[in-house]
């Protein structure tokens, strides 16, 4: 069986579930290959080696992380030039997007994003326009590159030999044209990761000011284990901030239940919200299009309501 | 400065559907052309850097004949000039392919600042600025949440999973913006009235050197295999809060095994 190569999303060696994800989707696919690169990238070894990963390619130069996306294509680059993968899976992410793209023209290949499947002949699974459309597409031309929405499969928990190897890559001139001078990170709130969290619980412009969202929406999210959403008009408003959007403009989450509170269900919140696979929904307005999607829903006033539920939650 | 930005033409589907949702009919003749609105962004912030540091600003779209409507409205926002690429050919062009015209198209043009949104709102791929950066071997400057020219060297903030990045490079450079970067304007009537004038250069791939073996729906190197609508949801259970609305929701969330 060939390699597929698996991109491995990670902060200091912590490593995204999404890219767990990817290593049990390259499994139905071909051998596992976990590529993983910048500072701290030894330390996923045993995490990758406990999810799958046959060999991992491991580059532990630091300076990867100073420039925008360029260095990691160039490794992907050679390791595909190297190794003739049957495809690269790759999170489907702002950064994943583009390496997916500049890889693409690097090696001559098509590109397939947002897959929710890959099947073993590499034909991907897509769910376009918002997700009323499922579309099955295959890449025709070079390797297929295909990047890979989160929550689409689960991580498979069978160990794989793990066989570190070293590998390295000049940093380039075309690399070099850009400089990360600064991180700017958002405070950490201790809940899981929007794009990731196996449960969502959302709040708009119904939630009605900074105070709400401390004082309803976090409270039910921590008694759920969940992460914290918002719509559009909530993160405008400076309730909530941006990282939080769900939508089209913002991230796009497919949790196992999204929990819609004083949200309308614009068509661009849905595209970032559409392919949840359970959603409750609370909200005063009973014609609100977010019902649509409801498999639960409460016409009521979330102020109300979701104190109370909180209340519920938190004495089971 | 000299700025460019690249303007896809796109279906207003979220407009057709938007309806459908609010009275369950949907208009089918009301398929209308728009530009993709998080270019309108990118238009926005060009207009802003030229009105403080001078220069011109041009409209860049590859499309069918009639995104030259989109390609005018742009520049109805105040933008100088446009280049609409068009051929029979390129129906059907994947990323791949539109990247490589764009990029041709802007080979030898010298421009300081080349401008995207950061995804189309149809294909929503997020992918045609970096390959577009990456043909013309310029800095890849792309989903900025703010922009700073300052004299040949640019400053963005990158958006990120974690907050953002303060990335710097020289000029000239490819950049896409988010759509929180501004608050694009309406066209003024002088405007409108300017951009029926406007110069437009409307031209085949002959005219930009690229073969049209490369492009269109035969030779994308992606393909749709097949396609189907998402089954319908079936119609879940909502109820009036009277009081008992949470117990409900717990009771729900308790036969899914949520909680
Ligand atoms: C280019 C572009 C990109 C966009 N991208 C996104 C995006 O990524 N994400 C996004 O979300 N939007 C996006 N939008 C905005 C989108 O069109 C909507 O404006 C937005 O989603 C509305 O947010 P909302 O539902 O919170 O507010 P509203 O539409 O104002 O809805 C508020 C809802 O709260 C209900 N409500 C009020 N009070 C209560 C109460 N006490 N209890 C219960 N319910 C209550 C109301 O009945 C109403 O249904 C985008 C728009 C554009 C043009
Ligand atoms: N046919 C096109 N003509 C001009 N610009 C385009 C075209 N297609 C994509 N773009 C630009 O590339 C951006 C990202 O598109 P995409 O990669 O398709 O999500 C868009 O916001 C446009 O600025």
């Amino acid at each position: 069986m060939t390699e597929v190569l698996v991109v491995v999303e990670h902060s200091n060696g912590d490593v995204k579930r999404v890219s767990l994800e990817l290593l049990a989707m390259a499994a139905g696919i071909g051998t596992p290959s976990a590529v993983v690169a910048g500072p701290g990238a030894s330390n996923a070894l045993a995490t990758l080696t406990a999810h799958g990963a046959e060999t991992i390619y491991v580059c532990d130069d630091a300076a990867i992380a100073n420039h925008v996306v360029v260095p990691m294509v160039d490794l992907l680059a050679q390791l595909v030039n190297d190794k003739s993968p049957s495809a690269v899976l790759i999170p489907s992410s702002i950064d994943g997007k583009e390496i997916a793209g500049r890889l693409a023209i690097a090696v001559n290949s098509g590109i397939i994003t947002d897959a929710v499947a890959v099947s073993s002949d590499c034909t991907a699974t897509q769910n376009v326009f918002g997700g009323a459309t499922i579309v099955q597409a295959k890449v025709t031309h070079g390797t297929p590159i295909i990047t890979v929405r989160p929550n689409s499969i689960a991580p498979n928990e069978a160990a794989g030999a793990g066989t570190r190897v070293d590998v390295s890559v000049a940093i380039s001139e075309a690399a070099r044209a850009t400089t990360v001078t600064n991180r700017v990170s958002v405070e950490k709130s201790g809940r899981p990761d929007l794009s990731e969290a196996s449960i969502v619980v959302s709040g708009g412009r119904g939630v009605g000011g900074e105070e709400g969202f401390a004082n309803v929406i976090e409270p039910l999210a921590d008694a759920l284990g969940a992460a914290v959403g918002a719509s559009r008009a909530a993160t405008d408003a400076g309730w909530y901030p941006h990282q939080f959007q769900v939508g089209q403009t913002g991230k796009t989450v497919s949790p196992q239940l999204y929990v819609a509170n004083g949200i309308s269900g614009a068509i661009q919140h849905r595209a970032g919200m559409q392919t949840s696979k359970t959603v409750v929904v609370v909200n005063k307005d009973a014609e609100a299009p977010i019902f649509d999607l409801a498999d639960f829903g409460v016409v009521g006033d979330l102020h109300a309501v979701l104190p109370e539920l909180t209340k519920l939650l938190q004495s089971r | 400065m000299n700025i460019c930005v690249c303007v896809k033409q796109v279906p207003d589907s979220w407009a057709e559907k938007k309806l459908s949702a609010s009275d369950s009919t949907l208009d089918r003749a009301a398929a209308e052309r728009v530009i993709n609105e998080l270019d309108e962004y990118a238009i926005e912030e060009a207009l802003r850097i030229v009105e403080a540091h001078g220069g011109e600003v041009t409209i860049l779209s590859m499309g069918p004949a009639e995104a030259t409507d989109s390609v005018r409205k742009a520049i109805s926002m105040g933008a100088n000039s446009g280049i609409h690429i068009v051929d029979d050919v390129l129906h059907g062009s994947d990323a791949v392919a539109t990247s490589l015209v764009l990029a041709k198209a802007l080979e030898g043009r010298n421009f300081d600042l080349i401008m995207f949104g950061c995804e189309s709102t149809d294909a929503r791929m997020s992918v045609v600025p970096a390959m577009v950066a990456a043909r013309l071997n310029l800095p890849q400057m792309t989903f900025a949440s703010k922009v700073e020219v300052n004299g040949t060297e640019l400053r963005i903030h990158r958006a990120t999973d974690y907050g953002y990045d303060e990335v710097v490079s020289a000029l000239p450079a490819v950049v896409s913006v988010v759509e929180k970067i501004n608050e694009p304007r309406y066209p003024s009537f002088k405007n409108i009235m300017a951009a029926k004038k406007a110069p437009l250069d409307t031209l085949s791939l002959s005219d930009i050197g690229v073969d049209a073996g490369a492009v269109g729906l035969a030779t994308a190197w992606s393909q749709v295999a097949s396609f189907a609508d998402r089954p319908a949801k079936a119609a879940g259970t909502v109820v009036t809060d009277e009081g008992t609305g949470a117990a409900k929701i717990a009771e729900f969330l308790t036969t899914q095994k949520f909680a």
